[in-house]
């Protein structure tokens, strides 16, 4: 049988080099396929690559969106990336994001005129308890019932949504807002404010750093953050070391739904300001990716997550200037998500070139 | 109000029919122990294919033809990255998820608005009689095909040679190759016939249930076919009864949505996802039932080694 004279060679260790390289390599080759896309569309490449990458950040305005944009995706993406380490998958962060935001939102306008300074923190606190409760319903069926957390967190996506459309078309409805299927605005003390005038960042976005750092100590330096990691390594090293796998479903599906919940009420209380039947374009889905694209670490997400924000941004401006349509954006995520899968084999596995000659005999293989 | 149950049977078993494709495609991908989470994105590459060559040629035969290719065409890259560069297959799934759906709305943002000739019924000799003839003989030929389709898919996996290799792939793959099969071949082959068969379901949504073409039109039915197959502890003919159940609830919660009921339709609207929920806690309730019907090696990677 003809063979290839390419051959992946497993590597007696994990390469430290490519376990660094994978993501800018993969980041790399995106950017080459766009440059190629570009031209393949008639685009000049150049003028592509501008449109997407430098000139929606050449202001202040626009690093303040870069910053904004990035929120949703870093917090979503802390929480998932502690569940995928311990072998859970959420991959409903879309549907917690929307009950957080609802929850937050829904003590926002009934109670934030009221409450004053203390509406804003319980406006988040209630955002992650809501997305706690979305998240424990995956965690209590997987782990009472058996049921797979990767189905049903995502069939509850689409239960959330219902949801969210229900209320501002009915209950929630601004009865002085022409009949938009909106909820009124939030009052001014439910609001989260710009940091600086000239753009529309707000403190979440300091408050998502901080969490990473709390998340990278919660993982590398307590039993919790150490039994999720081996629960995902080994489970069978961690079901012997009396490690319970509920446990860790439990944990990972709480603080991923937490995460989620934050990331939602964050929006709605500060870029959006009220409730509307669509609150984000799929941030909770690109967080999977943020989470990979990082390799699974706080530090790697949160460049990662400035990254897919900068994809956004780049593909709003692209839609503007080259009337591409926005969902380059998601195909250029995807890409890149793919580039990353096929990059991290090359932390296992080397590629030797093998010549004709040089050939064992297939004896034992 | 014979009249009214029938025409509700009659929907029920359309909007079946996408998800039993989507999910006899997944049920064979599984069996050969590969787990395949990009249906949804394969369903909407098939769907954009289909009403894009539909539009354009005026061809239902070409819009099949491109929506099997295309579903294939995005399956073959999943392989490539799950079977030869051995890549974790959740995250490869649901990466072709979000990829498809990136790229099925780049394809078809000149076809927003387009409009195509719906698949028509094939109108047996007898579609005249009443109840039965509606009930029976009124359907399109995807209809029909479904049926063949899943026998021929229950007779390949139950009662041939091929079959049996596939099974084996996908119970043990190390002691398939070392008896000599290809597990590698199998398993893409495999994935290829998923891809196809989830741009056929993909297909139908876009040229037969609701002819046209809308970003994110599959609304999910990718990820209820892949619950199915658990659902029918992966064996065809309970793979159909699933389909067939999902089809009347949709239906079902569509017709009170019509009737002027005071329920708000967001919360009928909730009725299959909430379904799905509710069959898949039933069925896997028994941890014994999963392990006892589940291919063995599923979700696994497998290196041949050298």
């Amino acid at each position: 049988m003809a063979e290839w004279p390419l051959r992946l060679v497993p590597r007696p260790a994990p390469s430290t080099l490519m376990r660094w390289a994978a993501s800018p390599l993969a980041a790399l080759a995106m950017l080459l396929t766009g440059i190629v896309f570009f031209g393949a569309l008639g685009k000049d490449p150049l003028a592509g690559f501008r449109a997407f990458f430098i000139e929606p950040l050449n202001s202040l305005y626009g690093l303040g969106e870069l910053l904004l944009t990035a929120t949703p995706l870093l917090l979503c993406g802390l929480g998932l990336g502690l569940g995928y380490r311990a072998n859970v998958w959420n991959i409903g962060a879309e549907g917690q994001f929307t009950i957080g935001a609802i929850t937050g939102a829904g003590l926002g306008l009934f109670l934030g005129a009221r409450l004053g300074p203390a509406a804003v923190p319980l406006m988040l606190a209630a955002g992650v308890l809501g997305g706690m409760a979305w998240a424990a319903i995956p965690a209590f069926l997987r782990t009472r019932f058996n049921t797979s957390e990767i189905f049903v967190s995502l069939m509850l996506v689409y239960i959330a949504q219902l949801l969210l459309a229900w209320l501002v078309h009915g209950p929630w409805r601004d009865p002085a807002g022409n009949n938009f299927p909106q909820s009124a605005p939030l009052p001014d003390a439910a609001t989260l404010h710009p940091l600086l005038a000239g753009a529309r960042v707000t403190m979440a976005f300091p408050l998502a750093l901080l969490l990473a750092l709390v998340s990278w100590w919660f993982s590398t330096a307590t039993a919790a953050g150490f039994r999720m990691r081996v629960g995902g390594l080994a489970p069978a090293a961690a079901a012997y070391a009396g490690i319970g796998d509920r446990r860790n479903v439990w944990m990972a599906m709480l603080i991923s739904g937490a995460t989620a919940g934050l990331a939602g009420v964050c929006e709605v209380a500060g870029p959006i300001g009220m409730l509307q039947p669509t609150l984000s374009p799929g941030y909770g889905f690109t967080a999977i990716i943020v989470v990979f694209v990082g390799r699974l670490h706080p530090l790697g997400i949160v460049l990662a997550s400035l990254l897919m924000s900068a994809l956004y941004l780049g593909g709003q401006n692209a839609q503007l200037e080259l009337q591409l349509p926005a969902s380059v954006s998601g195909l250029f995520q995807g890409v890149l998500l793919f580039y990353l899968l096929a990059a991290e084999l090359f932390i296992r596995f080397r590629l030797c070139w093998v010549s004709p000659g040089m050939r064992r005999p297939e004896a034992g293989r | 109000m014979i009249t009214g149950w029938v025409a509700v049977a009659g929907s029920a078993v359309t909007a079946a029919t996408p998800l039993l494709y989507a999910a006899l495609g997944e049920l064979v991908v599984e069996r050969s122990g590969v787990l395949n989470l990009g249906v949804e994105g394969m369903m909407l590459v098939g769907a954009i294919s289909a009403f894009a060559a539909g539009v354009d040629t005026h061809s239902l035969w070409l819009a099949y033809a491109a929506a099997a290719a295309g579903g294939a065409a995005i399956a073959l890259l999943f392989g490539v990255l799950t079977l030869s560069l051995q890549t974790n297959q959740v995250a490869t799934g649901l990466a072709l998820t979000l990829f498809g759906t990136g790229l099925s709305a780049f394809l078809g943002r000149g076809y927003v608005g387009a409009t195509i000739q719906p698949l028509p019924p094939l109108d047996l000799p007898g579609a005249g009689l009443p109840v039965l003839g509606p009930l029976l003989l009124h359907y399109d030929a995807l209809v029909y095909l479904s049926f063949a389709l899943c026998a021929l898919v229950a007779w390949v996996l139950g009662r041939t040679r091929t079959g049996l290799r596939l099974r084996a792939v996908g119970e043990a793959p190390r002691v398939a190759h070392d008896l000599g099969e290809p597990v590698l071949l199998i398993r893409y082959l495999a994935v290829l016939f998923g891809g196809a068969m989830a741009g056929i379901a993909g297909a139908y949504l876009s040229t037969a249930l609701t002819p046209m073409w809308a970003e994110g039109m599959s609304a999910g039915r990718g990820w209820i076919a892949l619950a199915l197959v658990v659902f029918g502890t992966w064996r065809p003919w309970r793979v159909v009864v699933g389909a067939y159940l999902f089809g009347t609830v949709t239906v079902l919660q569509l017709y009170v949505q019509g009737s002027g009921s005071h329920i708000p339709s967001e919360f009928l609207s909730m009725l299959p996802y909430a379904a799905t929920i509710l069959v898949l806690v039933i069925i896997c309730r028994d941890p014994k039932t999963i392990l006892l019907n589940q291919p063995a090696s599923l979700g696994k990677s497998f290196h041949p080694g050298y």
